[in-house]
């Protein structure tokens, strides 16, 4: 880079992009680091009703998670798996907006949203088909209204409006909860299915995970603006939740997804939250971020500041947790005995679904392929 | 099925494809009809004219300026188990959409094994001829035959428009549908009650001994002028329009390959890397003792579809396809 560039660079980061860090007077906060509970004159009625035992219901749901997201990142270190996004971090904002769906509304995530699974009742193991190379995803979207994990960045947000479109259609009262992230934002579909979803009025929450860093890439690469600020230019509104608040998260997704189903048309909601770990288990975040900036945000951890909470009001006491333990054990024991015992798939998988109705091509192939496969076991004399 | 009291009728190619979309329309009201400018307007070329005054804004729903999110949200539309035929206004203007057609629609119903399906149509008016500005002219049908998952016909004429149409509609895979824009308006007879034959199924539209032209969409009434042409030099061409570009029908091109020997294949699109590389290649190992002379392709350059006045010489010609005839017959 040259010196003439670099100094063409300066003044524009000082009077765009520093900005919008700033979240103080923009975030709804229900829970604070410490675990106190602050009241907030709009989104307290979305969380009234929750008892001691829903409290610790999510609270068992982000440990589970997490404990689960920590066995998949060792069973990648094993070499059971072959790579692992982890959502280390992100539990409050997955489960909270997780609990707030209803069975018949319908979930289009990204590849990290196995919290949102955990919630959708998705059975952990089957996440992990596609990471150990055994499928490309394939579950049955339909089964838990979840659908495949989609990874190339952004596109499911169109698929999300478009089953939303369906839905007015049939004059249904679902409806439907795009994630996705801060680098997401950045791509035209995300853009387009704001559009399409505005102008068509679709019941559609767009749930903006900013975990502040897309790979290598700091969210001011991605925007000048907070994220939420730029529902407002489509023509609906946008919120920054404190994504490692899982009450606040709860509580401003079914905010929205009241709205979708009254009508209202789309909402975006944006996660404020942090990737704690690596984009995958293939990156390196030391290469690109400080130590300092992780520490700050593990004092704002989602599940430490629930127990705080759930400790100092006495609605969990030392056998909840214990029991959580234990239970917590159990799930990473079977996660790691379904994946060792996951087959690999039969050669002739790679042929089948490439077509629903079939294709001559495929068939033709298919043939050729099993006589040379023939063909080595006639050679062993098999 | 109520009986018609007309099942045969003279029509355009584009007026067969908006009779092939009212029929589905009105006999699953899961079908849908998106795009830009299809509703009031009927379309720039008016093929879905007169479909959303009858079926309401609903069904036929003019669309954001977004190919992309046309067919991104026709997938989710799909997912919730409609079937969207969605129009791509031109051929050039398909490219925003490609990532969604590449990686999630064609790759939807593998990525479930098999639980989803996506009966997702592509309308895409292609091809030149028409004197248009750039982008209004292309052939891109090559750069989807080559994505598993999607399968590409196009029709050369109105009862082909007409019953390709209503078997890509239901088909539970997703198909792109190449239309013709230079031929929407030349005339055919559409049997709407015709029982159709297998949708990917080439058909010998001219039966000959010396030569086999094959071609599709837009090329097949240029390679009947062609054999006209050359029937007035004494030479007896056969004439394959294959309907579908993928799956290919190769039994077809072997059969009449095996009869003449020789095989000169035409599309608009460029030669590089086109259909007719495929054919080519596929034809040699399938008739490889059959041929008496190497297949050779008629096709565009490799260079930007050119300028309006340019593209009688970018675009495969009657003089074009026969010199390629008389090289086939020279070896």
């Amino acid at each position: 880079m040259t010196v003439e560039s670099t100094a063409a660079r300066k003044p524009r980061r000082s009077a765009g992009t520093r900005k919008s860090p700033s979240t103080k007077p923009e975030l709804v906060q229900l829970l604070t680091p410490e675990g106190k509970r602050v009241k907030n004159a709009e989104y307290d009625k979305y969380v009234a009703d929750i008892t001691p035992e829903a409290l610790r219901g999510l609270y068992r749901d982000m440990v589970l998670t997490r404990r689960f997201d920590a066995e998949a990142t060792s069973l990648q270190r094993q070499g059971e798996l072959g790579l692992w996004a982890s959502l280390l971090g992100q539990e409050a904002a997955q489960i909270g907006s997780g609990r707030a769906l209803r069975d018949d509304d319908y979930v289009f995530p990204t590849y990290r949203e196995h919290g949102v699974a955990w919630c959708r009742g998705v059975d952990p193991t089957n996440l992990l088909g596609m990471f150990r190379g055994v499928n490309n995803g394939g579950w049955d979207p339909n089964s838990n209204n979840f659908h495949l994990y989609t990874i190339v960045i952004g596109s499911q947000t169109l698929h999300a409006t478009g089953y939303a479109m369906g839905i007015t259609k049939d004059g249904a009262d679902s409806a439907v909860i795009a994630y996705f992230g801060d680098g997401a934002s950045s791509q035209g579909d995300v853009a387009e299915s704001f559009t399409f979803s505005a102008v068509y009025n679709a019941p559609v929450v767009f749930f903006c995970q900013n975990n502040q860093w897309a790979i290598s890439e700091p969210t001011e690469k991605q925007t000048r603006v907070p994220l939420y600020q730029r529902a407002q230019g489509f023509g609906f509104p946008g919120v920054r939740v404190d994504g490692n608040d899982v009450l606040a998260s709860l509580a401003v997704t079914k905010w929205a997804l009241e709205r979708a189903r009254a009508g209202e048309g789309p909402t975006l909601v944006e996660a404020y939250t942090y990737r704690m770990g690596a984009h995958t288990t293939s990156d390196d975040p030391s290469k690109y971020r400080a130590d300092e900036e992780r520490e700050a945000w593990e004092a704002k951890d989602p599940i430490l500041r629930l127990r705080r909470y759930l400790e100092a009001s006495n609605h969990a006491d030392e056998g909840f947790f214990a029991e959580l333990e234990a239970e917590s054990e159990a799930l990473g024991r079977r996660v790691r005995e379904a994946v060792r015992a996951m087959p690999d798939p039969d050669r002739f998988a790679l042929f089948e679904h490439a077509y629903a109705d079939g294709h001559a091509l495929v068939d033709e192939e298919r043939a050729g392929f099993a006589a040379y496969q023939a063909s080595f076991a006639d050679g062993e004399g098999a | 099925m109520a009986a018609e009291t007309v099942t045969s009728k003279n029509m355009a190619l584009a007026k067969a494809i908006n009779e092939s979309l009212r029929r589905a329309l009105d006999t699953d009201p899961k079908v849908l009809v998106m795009g830009e400018d299809v509703g009031k307007l009927g379309g720039v070329f008016r093929v879905t004219d007169g479909l959303q005054k009858d079926f309401g804004e609903d069904r036929v729903i003019d669309t954001p300026l977004a190919e992309s999110g046309i067919v991104g949200t026709a997938i989710g539309l799909a997912l919730r188990g409609y079937r969207p035929v969605v129009e791509i206004q031109f051929d050039g203007f398909v490219f925003p959409a490609y990532d969604q057609i590449v990686t999630q629609l064609a790759k939807m119903h593998a990525r479930s094994l098999g639980k989803v399906k996506m009966p997702v149509v592509v309308r895409i008016p292609y091809g030149g001829g028409i004197g248009a500005v750039e982008h209004h002219s292309e052939s891109p049908e090559a750069l989807f035959a080559h994505v598993a998952g999607l399968k590409v016909v196009s029709p050369s004429n109105a009862s082909d428009a007409y019953w390709m149409m209503q078997q890509a509609i239901q088909s539970d895979d997703p198909v792109i549908f190449f239309e013709p824009k230079r031929r929407y308006w030349d005339k055919g007879e559409v049997n709407t009650e015709a029982i159709p034959g297998p949708l990917h199924k080439a058909r010998v539209v001219r039966e000959g001994t010396d030569v086999t032209l094959v071609a599709y969409g837009p090329m097949v009434k240029l390679c009947q002028e062609v054999a006209d042409a050359a029937a007035e030099e004494g030479r007896n061409l056969e004439v394959v329009d294959l309907r579908s570009v993928s799956p290919l029908d190769f039994d077809a091109i072997q059969a009449s390959v095996e009869k003449t020997g020789r095989l000169v294949v035409v599309h608009e699109a460029p030669v590089f890397f086109g259909s007719g590389a495929e054919i080519a290649a596929r034809i040699t190992e399938r008739c490889f003792y059959h041929l008496e002379a190497p297949v050779l392709r008629v096709g565009g350059y490799h260079a930007p579809y050119p300028p309006a006045r340019l593209e009688d010489e970018y675009l495969p010609g009657l003089d074009r396809v026969l010199d390629a005839v008389d090289r086939a017959l020279a070896y």
